[in-house]
């Protein structure tokens, strides 16, 4: 896999153009986006491109979309405040700015050979899904592969029908747990990190990638540590503040390193400390 | 009574019980089964006895108005259903459903509490095996409350 780096000028957003927008759950929107360039822009697992809306304003969105289909870019957006909104919003045809790619991605190199332990919550699958891509396509250099996934409610569980899709070949087990539920749906309920101990994985010899709310992450990595999974194999991607991309502006500091630059994804035991931290 | 010991002796909750212990538990012991849709309790029952899960899955629903039947939890093999057998006034707060054909062992709460009274080794043996489990459901209601995947943030972001 080749890392992609950013444009020459990593503050000048280049123009693209969405090419479709489907809904993935009650505030959640995909946008598929084209380049001008035509071989469209190469990027790693966990990687995030900056995304302006214009005459409102840029945020960090994660790829959500398969690697290997560089032409095809596609982040997942929560609409929350004013920007991410907006983002939401573009419909087919519009234009939109983007920056990138940035930051360090998901460890796919040291994965080879191991069991892969996924664990997200929320809209933390979307940053995940192109591990999953990368995993699938060459599913022969892996071990076994777990994806636990946790959502609010059974309304609110991202990519759904690609979970199905996913579960119906048998290359990957996933199991996804909601908060709460009523009477029609069939499966679990309880937080992520009960599934945790009834996952089938060796995890003396697995990594794990950890993705969603910093409270779930806190929770999660501790339920993966007296599972038995080494520090030093876990991964998280963390949210910060994220403005310029390019670990300048100092917003996304973390204690001695930036969000943006040195991660989003990290080594647990590389930010195990800072996590400890109530403020920073 | 043999089939029954194994059985409780294999459980992962009493993973490692002294063959003692494992007799008295015995005699307070019955195996049941429950349809898919039937329920194990009703919220304000008197809660008579506990399960140790052994084939099929649990839900635990709240009753709430408008809303129907809410799921805060699903129990399976290996697990354990009901705790409020331990504390007064031995009620269930919450209703406890089948969600398949679930087999499990269920255990007379009164036998149990009797000769825990009797045997405080047996009564300290159980608590430490409970414990876990209630500090494990306290962080999960925890973590529930918190809401940590709600779309609205407390404070507003981009």
């Amino acid at each position: 896999m080749r890392v992609a780096t950013a444009t020459a000028d990593p503050m000048a957003p280049r123009l693209a153009r969405v090419r479709r927008r489907r809904r993935d759950g009650p505030d959640v929107w995909t946008l598929d986006i084209e380049t001008e360039e035509a071989d469209g822009l190469l990027f790693a697992p966990g990687q995030f491109n900056m995304l302006t809306a214009f005459g409102v304003g840029e945020v960090p969105i994660s790829f959500s979309g398969d690697p290997a289909e560089p032409s095809r870019l596609v982040h997942t957006i929560r609409a929350v405040g004013p920007v991410s909104t907006a983002l939401a919003r573009l419909g087919p045809g519009e234009p939109i700015g983007l920056r990138g790619p940035f930051g360090a991605g998901w460890p796919m190199a040291e994965a080879a050979g191991r069991d892969v332990m996924i664990v997200t919550g929320g809209l933390g699958l979307a940053p995940v899904r192109p591990v999953l891509y990368c995993l699938l396509a060459e599913r022969e250099r892996y071990g076994h592969i777990v994806l636990l996934h946790g959502a609010r409610s059974p309304n609110d569980i991202l990519f759904r029908r690609e979970l199905e899709m996913w579960l119906r070949r048998h290359e990957i087990d996933i199991e996804v747990t909601v908060d709460h539920a009523i009477s029609d749906w069939r499966g679990h309920v309880g937080v992520v990190t009960t599934l945790i101990p009834r996952a089938a994985f060796d995890p003396r010899h697995a990594i794990a990638l950890v993705c969603g709310p910093e409270v779930m992450m806190r929770f999660v990595i501790t339920g993966l540590r007296d599972a038995g999974v080494a520090d030093d194999a876990i991964y998280l991607s963390m949210e910060r503040n994220m403005k310029c991309a390019i670990g300048s502006c100092g917003h996304c500091q973390f204690g001695t390193v930036f969000v943006c630059r040195d991660g989003p994804v990290f080594r647990y035991d590389r930010v195990s400390q800072l996590l400890a931290l109530k403020e920073i | 009574m043999e089939g029954l010991e194994r059985i409780i002796k294999e459980h992962p909750f009493f993973a490692g019980l002294d063959l003692g212990f494992c007799a008295l538990i015995c005699g307070c012991a019955k195996n049941v089964r429950y349809e898919a849709g039937q329920y194990l309790f009703h919220e304000g029952e008197p809660a008579n006895e506990f399960y140790l899960i052994r084939h099929g899955r649990v839900s635990l629903e709240l009753h709430a108005p408008e809303r129907g039947a809410v799921t805060f939890q699903t129990l399976g093999p290996g697990e354990v259903v009901g705790v409020s057998w331990l504390i007064p006034p031995y009620r269930w707060s919450y209703d406890a459903k089948a969600l398949e054909l679930t087999r499990a062992i269920a255990l007379d709460a009164a036998c149990l509490r009797q000769k825990c009274e009797a045997d405080h080794d047996l009564g300290y043996d159980l608590m430490k095996r409970f414990m876990p489990v209630l500090i494990q459901r306290l962080q999960t209601s925890r973590l529930q409350a918190l809401d940590v995947y709600c779309a609205r943030p407390l404070k507003p972001c981009a």
